[in-house]
């Protein structure tokens, strides 16, 4: 009979108790009245054969236990033990209450951590067959992924056969026109399969015809979800309608499910076909959209690579492309898209499990410390009869229901950090990381919460056995000696404090490094004054600004109008804010240099005449830009340092000019002035060099405006947008923040912030348990170690003396977990040098400035214990047995 | 009643389970009727005593070698039946051979230390 079918049976038994008693006692009276008849037949008289039967059967309720005990689980021992666990908590909740808030703690927040883990690294992404999916791409030496251009795409679309589709998409940003006034949407230009290509269908309508995407094909547009059930009011029937984009109409042909997102897209809610190009567009050097594609069955990704590098290479030459030494780049989707929280999350996840460690070994001395108290009632069960087995289970017993109500907790904790966690993200940044909707207590944290409990569970259930079984019963009943068994708890409480404080000292190094290089990037220089600054984008349609009279006319109304707002002191506009990123690329050449085919990748910002005072750049040599300088005049430019530094080491730049090879623009740009280096790019990558083109000699559509103010900018901020809004309510604007909150939202601060934030609340954990452990065993060793001290006293021993006998030990076992944690933060922080700015992971004033910080914790944790112990009264002491 | 205890053999440890599917070979018994029955068909020698008897046949019972059953006796009296179970067949000519294996060594044994 197998195991299995054995303990149904048991169970049924166990769950059907009545009615197997009520049928063993009908059983056995049938039994006793058979005897009895037996007898009254031999010649006995009814009352005698009666009590005759009654003596022969023994006594009738023992031998009902005899024969529950061949059934049963035993299960009255395990009420018992559980009895008597839960009656010990209750009489000393302390102890109950604070291992299980540790063990809620250490598995509530790895569990939490883990739930990001697995909804961004783990889980596939959204599309079908999702791990088919490649990023298709040129690469540069210095960029691995560089955009493509329109022209390289199509041929790279004919030429391959490594994809069974190969798409490509781009942002872009449309002023929708709402009931009230124009509002500017993020939107994406995609090529025609773009879809197909990721296995998506619309949920509504249909996906894009195959004429759609070429040039001059209808003007046609997908909704998101979210797009139409906020816009549109989630109506079935806004298919075939028609939206005006930019003056323009669109017909609503379908909307996207409700789980697609695409996160390189961020929130993008109007989806087109890629049908109309602007004059850079049809340039094969204009590099500007980010390719898919799905890898055909059998073809691996370096072949795929292999392939679409010599078709790169073959293009460059068939077309004569210099400058760029660009090849291709085809990487698997998923690392695109998490590739940049990749490392924060393993880092988290990395302190989460070592939070959870120092947890589970904090409850397990917690644990054993009460069981050394307990030696006394151990003993006296044990002399009582009490067997091995039993009193191995008793603890067993324990642990087990302190694992169980720990993970309970935990799991409840797991699941509010994991809400508040996914809350704290910023809305612009949950965009470009669609997985965050994953994050929830599902079968895979689910597993793994499973998994840590059991572990804990198992670690719980050991360490007092472990404990008991070097244990003789006859120690245990003469408490006096502190024997054996205490020296041996002794050392394996102190291995535990020692492991305590070096994974303590291991996440405080870690924050300390993280928390240094958030200090770091905030105060990174950046060139400019970012206090006191109010920012706007504003985009302006260009079917009502078509000629660059226009545009220029609008540029200057709205510097105009907004300087003469109260408070303000003056206000510029630029194509792109500081602090946002190295993009809008341009390639230049210095004139009158010979060009080696060299790329020199330069910022491009197009900036008004009063933008960089408004800054409050500094202005190196030369001029700014004036009112003056309008398309009528030559091309000038503004560098900065970097640029200066870069291309003309040890000349002066002032007059020499910058060619470039994008059409539509004067391509010479003669230098007129050096501002000191405003940091244009993201705040943890070096300056670039910058070039600043007028505005004025350009014409964007699309600009920010930035405002000096001498009040508080946050108050300037509704006042810009209706003033723009009278201006034209056609404007789009949008994002208007201050310039501290822009810069605190980037994406680099945010990763630094979120990571030594978090971090740092794993340390400051892992302090106060580690503290607290070493507490106990300094605080428990003085205990035991009264009467020893008592003696030492009432023979002469002076106070310092027992002093340093209690803070050698804790000096000792501090000393021992900082000299380990130190060698292994070295080794966890190498491993986080990714995410670290400015600062080494060596760093020694950090590594020891927290040395010295959990030094001194652990040394006034143990400073208590001593000071008890150095006002021990010698004769209570020794009367103390 | 004491003494009338001590004079009758115990039963050799661990046969009683053999004893009882044994009586179940011929028919489905109740508890009193294999006691009774082993009781005669041993000559009164060997007594199976209540305590062991259903602590056993609980045993028996979990392990699948016999079933249960309520039905009347003759007398008309309700009573739980026993009855062997293909598994017990199986069990009881396992437990009967290691008996015979048993006996026959202790049989080698006791023969040669009468003839020493």
């Amino acid at each position: 009979m197998n195991l299995i079918a054995r303990f149904v049976k048991k169970l049924s038994i166990l769950f059907g108790g009545e009615r197997f008693a009520s049928e063993l006692d009908e059983e056995m009276s049938f039994h006793r009245a058979q005897v009895k008849e037996e007898l009254i037949a031999g010649g006995m008289t009814p009352e005698a054969a009666h009590y005759a039967a009654m003596r022969q059967f023994g006594n009738a309720s023992k031998l009902r236990e005899q024969s529950h005990e061949v059934v049963a689980f035993r299960a009255e021992t395990v009420v018992q033990d559980l009895r008597f666990a839960l009656r010990q908590w209750t009489k000393n909740p302390g102890f109950a209450s604070t291992a299980i808030l540790i063990l809620a703690l250490g598995m509530g927040v790895s569990v939490a951590i883990f739930g990001f883990v697995d909804a961004a690294l783990l889980q596939p992404l959204p599309y079908a067959n999702p791990g088919r999916l490649m990023s298709v791409n040129e690469s540069d030496i210095t960029t691995p992924r560089w955009p493509l251009s329109y022209l390289d795409y199509l041929d790279w679309q004919r030429l391959n056969k490594s994809f069974s589709s190969l798409d490509v998409y781009g942002g872009t940003g449309y002023l929708l026109r709402t009931s009230s006034g124009a509002e500017p949407v993020q939107a994406e230009r995609v090529s025609g399969g773009f879809f197909q290509t990721l296995g998506v269908q619309p949920m509504l309508g249909r996906d894009f015809y195959p004429g759609e995407n070429r040039p001059g094909g209808a003007n046609v547009v997908l909704l998101s979800y979210g797009a139409w059930l906020h816009r549109f009011g989630a109506r079935r029937d806004v298919v075939g309608q028609s939206v005006d984009l930019d003056h323009e109409s669109y017909t609503i042909i379908g909307v996207l499910p409700r789980t697609f997102t695409f996160a390189p897209s961020g929130s993008a809610e109007f989806w087109v076909p890629l049908n109309s190009f602007s004059t850079h567009e049809k340039l094969r050097t204009f590099y500007n959209f980010w390719g898919i594609g799905r890898l055909r069955d059998g073809v691996t990704v370096r072949a795929a690579l292999a392939e679409m590098g010599a078709i790169a290479k073959q293009l460059h030459l068939q077309y004569g492309i210099t400058g760029r030494n660009l090849s291709a780049s085809v990487v698997p989707l998923d690392e695109v898209i998490v590739g940049e929280v990749r490392p924060i999350l393993l880092t988290l996840l990395g302190g989460a499990g070592l939070l959870l460690l120092i947890a589970c070994v904090n409850v397990a001395s917690l644990v054993l410390v009460r069981s050394e108290g307990r030696r006394r009632e151990i003993a006296v069960r044990g002399a009582l009869g009490a067997t091995p087995t039993r009193l191995v289970r008793q603890f067993v017993t324990e642990g087990l229901l302190l694992a169980g109500f720990g993970s309970l907790a935990g799991v409840l904790v797991a699941v509010g950090l994991m809400k508040l966690l996914a809350r704290l993200v910023p809305k612009d940044m949950a965009a470009n990381m669609p997985f965050l909707a994953g994050v929830a207590l599902n079968a895979h944290t689910g597993a793994v919460t499973a998994a840590v409990a059991l572990m804990t569970a198992l670690l719980l259930a050991a360490t007092p056995t472990l404990r008991l079984s070097f244990q003789k019963v006859r120690d245990g009943l003469s408490e006096g000696d502190g024997g054996a068994a205490g020296r041996l708890w002794q050392r394996l409480g102190a291995n535990m404090v020692i492991v305590e404080l070096a994974v303590a000292m291991v996440l405080l190094a870690g924050a300390g490094l993280l928390g240094q290089s958030f200090y770091r990037l905030l105060h990174v220089r950046l060139g400019f004054d970012p206090d006191h600054l109010a920012t706007v984008q504003v985009m302006a349609p260009g079917t009502v600004y078509k000629s660059d009279e226009q545009t220029a006319g609008l540029h200057e109304e709205i510097v105009r109008r907004v300087s003469s707002l109260p408070g303000v002191e003056s206000a510029g506009l630029t194509s792109m804010l500081p602090v946002q990123c190295n993009c809008q690329i341009d390639g230049i050449q210095i004139q009158g240099r010979p060009s080696h085919g060299e790329h020199n990748d330069v910022d491009e910002r197009h900036i008004s005449p009063a933008y960089l005072s408004a800054l409050k750049a500094r202005l190196v040599r030369g001029r700014l830009f004036s009112d003056a300088d309008d398309a009528s005049r030559p091309g000038v430019a503004v560098i900065n340092q970097a640029l200066a530094r870069k291309f003309f080491p040890g000349e002066d730049p002032i007059g020499q000019r910058i060619t470039d090879d994008e059409g539509g623009r004067p391509s010479v740009w003669e230098i007129v002035g050096v501002v000191d280096d405003v940091r244009e790019g993201p705040l943890d990558v070096d300056i670039w060099p910058v070039e600043y083109f007028p505005i004025n000699q350009t014409r964007d559509h699309y600009f920010s405006l930035a405002v000096r103010t001498r009040q508080d900018p946050g108050a300037l901020l509704p006042l810009l947008v209706s003033t723009l809004h009278q201006l034209d309510p056609d404007l789009g604007v949008s994002d208007e923040e201050t310039m501290n909150d822009q810069i605190d939202g980037t994406q680099a601060a945010l990763l630094h912030r979120s990571s030594a934030w978090l971090v740092g609340g794993f340390a400051a954990v892992a302090l106060v348990l580690g503290v607290v452990g070493l507490y106990g065993v300094i605080a428990y060793s003085v205990s035991r170690r009264t009467r020893e001290i008592g003696v030492r006293m009432a023979l002469g021993a002076q106070r310092r003396s027992v002093y340093s006998l209690v803070l050698r030990q804790a000096a000792w076992l501090t000393g021992t977990g900082l000299a380990i944690g130190l060698v292994s933060s070295v080794g966890a922080s190498l491993l986080i040098r990714n995410l670290l700015f400015g600062v080494h992971a060596w760093d020694a004033a950090t590594l020891g400035g927290v040395a010295v910080l959990l030094g001194l914790a652990s040394m006034a944790a143990s400073f208590l214990p001593a000071r008890r112990a150095a006002s021990v009264n010698p004769t209570d002491a020794l009367r103390a047995e | 009643m004491v003494t009338d205890m001590a004079k009758k053999p115990d039963l050799l440890p661990g046969t009683l389970d053999m004893l009882i599917l044994k009586t179940l070979t011929r028919a489905p018994l109740h508890g009193y009727g294999i006691a009774l029955s082993i009781k005669h068909l041993s000559d009164d020698v060997l007594t199976v005593e209540e305590g062991s008897l259903y602590p056993a046949l609980q045993r028996l019972l979990l392990q699948g070698w016999v079933k249960a059953e309520w039905k009347m006796t003759e007398t008309n009296r309700r009573a739980r039946f026993y009855k062997l179970t293909a598994a017990g067949r199986k069990q009881l000519g396992f437990e009967v051979s290691q008996f015979e294996q048993m006996i026959s060594a202790i049989g080698r044994v006791m023969s040669d230390a009468q003839e020493a």
